[in-house]
């Protein structure tokens, strides 16, 4: 893989063509060209204000018993979606679950960025026995399965929306740390580096200022897929009961109704396909970001 | 990344140096050793920082206990003394093959695991290889009709399976085959209160097991077919497949022979992670489907602090991931005669 070098202590380069730009403008230009990429940040973006405005656009606790149990769609207008069996209207679980999955999606995947990053940074830069250590511990993170790791985690706490946060994070940084190291074991010679480490800059310094910049297309690309798959790991957690009785869950809202799938199987379309919407605006945009951030795959045709 | 290169139209490719696999064994299970250790330590502090023991759950389910049976039913099980000596003796034990008892089954646990194992493994197993494949075939057809709407259509649902939970798809799946078509059992692994022989209990056993494996495989048919396609449009445009199609094989067989095996090579790493994946997936699935198997086994530990079953599970399950990882490196020595064992 060949990172396309951006020079950072200066916030302008020079390009090749002579003209000056912003790092990252190429991108962002080829970003704005991909209608799948912005349909998942379009898709995310409203994700966003429906999290951040459900008081207003479902107002009351949504976990309250709000009318008859298990109405379908339709049945009432008072509940345009439905309610399930306890009475509870889907359509404000549906707009608070935003808030949950978009919390812990993003969280977990900022706890196993700063562990993966710690990690994958020490080892790839320093190398050595500080690598192999490391990478032992990476190795051992790696065969425990994660899920496992994570159910464990959270039953021996209480299940608490930040406890769910880093369980998953502890369990999903070994992906992170293997490819910032081996992203730093390939820039860590590179002439500009060396460059830096004639002129005199601490190791610190290099490796925040220099190294991290160059290694961050593949970081960020990884980091989209993983707040999707934090999301999917929550769902599956919620819905064998162990979320945070106190927030309600897509996954939640799944598992607490699954006697009632021959009845009312839209207790688990609706959820689910709520999941699948907000999982899927995140691939597509990692899979945008992959193309607009690798030059070798963006010459290429299909 | 590149992406190495094995030609393969004479039949015999190369001749093998005598010797390679055995390497490889040595160098993974002298990498393993420390690994599961490592694993056994962290699990076992991991679990004695949790407040409360079993035996506070079982006291607490019978109503009360006094301090005295619960100091002996403490000692009886191996949870008295200090974090070392227990971590000591839990060693000593393991070193002659006794994980110790499960106080809330009244079992060894070695026995209760074993009794749960070859369901999982079977679920396990069969959904990677349906999910191999099925996703491979997927990747390939995408391949061929790179950018055309076969492709797009394959791509879009590959997209869709990717993002849904898998239980979400078990769930209509059970709705559509068990409660409208009524085709299929939903619950459980076998008909209870009828022994079955030869056929009728091959064919039992398949009825129940087939809408947990489909349930299981979903999203890996989706991480497999996206897999294959880059790796094969990757290796397409490598000058031996021009090579090969310039010389007139036909395209079929430039696409299987060529293109497809070296495809392979990142699949099958991937596939030695998966198994990680899959196994924990697996309790999603079980829970769903009534499965009895270590999944739910593993549920029902962390639900009464079952630490000694807990701690058994945790290391062979992690034993299970090093087992399929050395044979995921053979599989490579064997798929290129170039890697050498390092």
């Amino acid at each position: 893989m060949g990172p396309n070098v951006i020079a950072n202590d200066s916030v302008v380069v020079a390009d090749p063509r002579g003209a000056r730009r912003l790092p990252g403008a190429t991108a962002l230009r080829s970003l704005a060209r991909d209608p799948l990429a912005l349909l998942g940040l379009a898709i995310l973006v409203g994700a966003a204000f429906v999290a951040a405005f459900a008081d207003l656009i479902a107002p009351g606790d949504p976990l309250d018993m709000a009318g008859i149990p298990l109405q379908w769609p339709g049945d009432d207008p008072a509940h345009v979606l439905g309610t399930d069996s306890l009475g509870r209207d889907v359509f404000s679980g549906l707009v608070h679950g935003t808030r949950a999955s978009l919390m812990i999606g993003l969280s977990a995947a900022g706890v196993s960025l700063a562990l993966g990053v710690l990690v994958g940074a020490i080892a790839g830069y320093f190398g050595g026995r500080a690598d192999s250590a490391l990478l032992r511990l990476t190795e051992l993170f790696q065969t425990v399965p994660a899920f496992l790791l994570v159910i464990v985690l959270v039953a021996i706490n209480t299940p608490t929306i930040g406890v769910i946060q880093l369980a998953i994070g502890l369990a999903s940084w070994p992906e992170i740390a293997r490819l910032v190291r081996s992203e730093f074991r390939l820039l860590r010679d590179s002439d500009f580096v060396l460059a830096a480490r004639a002129a005199g800059f601490s190791s610190a310094h290099i490796v925040v200022r220099e190294v991290l910049p160059n290694a961050l297309p593949p970081l960020i690309v990884t980091t989209s897929i993983l707040v999707a798959s934090a999301i999917l790991t929550e769902s599956g957690l919620s819905f064998l009961g162990m979320s945070d009785p106190n927030v309600v869950s897509w996954g939640g809202m799944i598992g607490g109704n699954r006697e009632h799938i021959g009845s009312a199987w839209f207790l688990t379309a609706l959820p689910g396909a709520a999941i699948a919407i907000v999982v899927l605006a995140f691939n597509l945009l990692g899979d945008g970001l992959n193309d607009a951030l690798n030059p070798r795959l963006r010459r290429r045709p299909s | 990344m590149d992406l190495p290169i094995v030609a393969t139209d004479s039949a015999p490719a190369v001749a093998r140096p005598p010797g390679r696999f055995m390497p490889a064994v040595r160098r993974t299970l002298r990498q393993a050793i420390p690994t599961v250790l490592g694993i056994l330590v962290l699990n076992f502090a991991l679990l004695q920082m949790v407040p409360g023991d079993v035996v506070d759950v079982m006291a607490g389910e019978s109503g009360g206990a006094t301090m005295e049976s619960m100091r002996a039913l403490r000692e009886q099980f191996g949870l008295a003394g200090s974090i070392g000596e227990r971590l000591v003796a839990y060693l000593g034990n393991l070193a002659t093959l006794d994980l110790g008892v499960s106080p809330r089954y009244n079992a060894p646990v070695a026995e209760l695991i074993l009794d749960r194992l070859p369901n999982t493994l079977f679920l396990v197993v069969s959904g990677l290889a349906v999910a191999i494949v099925v996703g491979v075939l997927v990747g390939v057809a995408m391949a061929t009709w790179a950018g055309r709407l076969p492709d797009r259509a394959l791509s879009l649902v590959n997209l869709l399976l990717y993002a849904t939970p898998g239980f979400c798809i078990g769930l209509m799946l059970i709705l559509l085959f068990s409660v409208k078509l009524g085709w299929l059992p939903a619950n459980g692994h076998a008909t209870i209160g009828v022994t079955l022989a030869g056929g009728d209990w091959l064919l039992d056993r398949l009825r129940y097991a087939l809408l947990p494996i489909v349930t299981l495989a979903t999203f890996f048919i989706a991480v497999y077919g996206r897999l294959t396609r880059a790796a094969m449009l990757e290796v397409r445009q490598q000058d031996f497949v021009r090579t090969a199609r310039a010389k007139g094989l036909a395209p079929s067989r430039v696409m299987f022979r060529h293109v497809l095996r070296n495809a392979l090579m990142p699949i099958t790493t991937m596939a030695g992670l998966h198994f990680a994946a899959l196994f924990g997936g697996a309790a999603v699935t079980e829970t769903l489907f009534g499965w009895p198997g270590l999944g739910r086994l593993t549920l029902d530990a962390v639900m009464t602090r079952d630490f000694n079953l807990l701690l058994g599970i945790l290391l062979l399950s992690s034993l299970l991931v090093v087992v399929v990882n050395m044979l995921v490196d053979l599989l490579q020595l064997w798929l290129d005669p170039r890697i050498q064992a390092r």
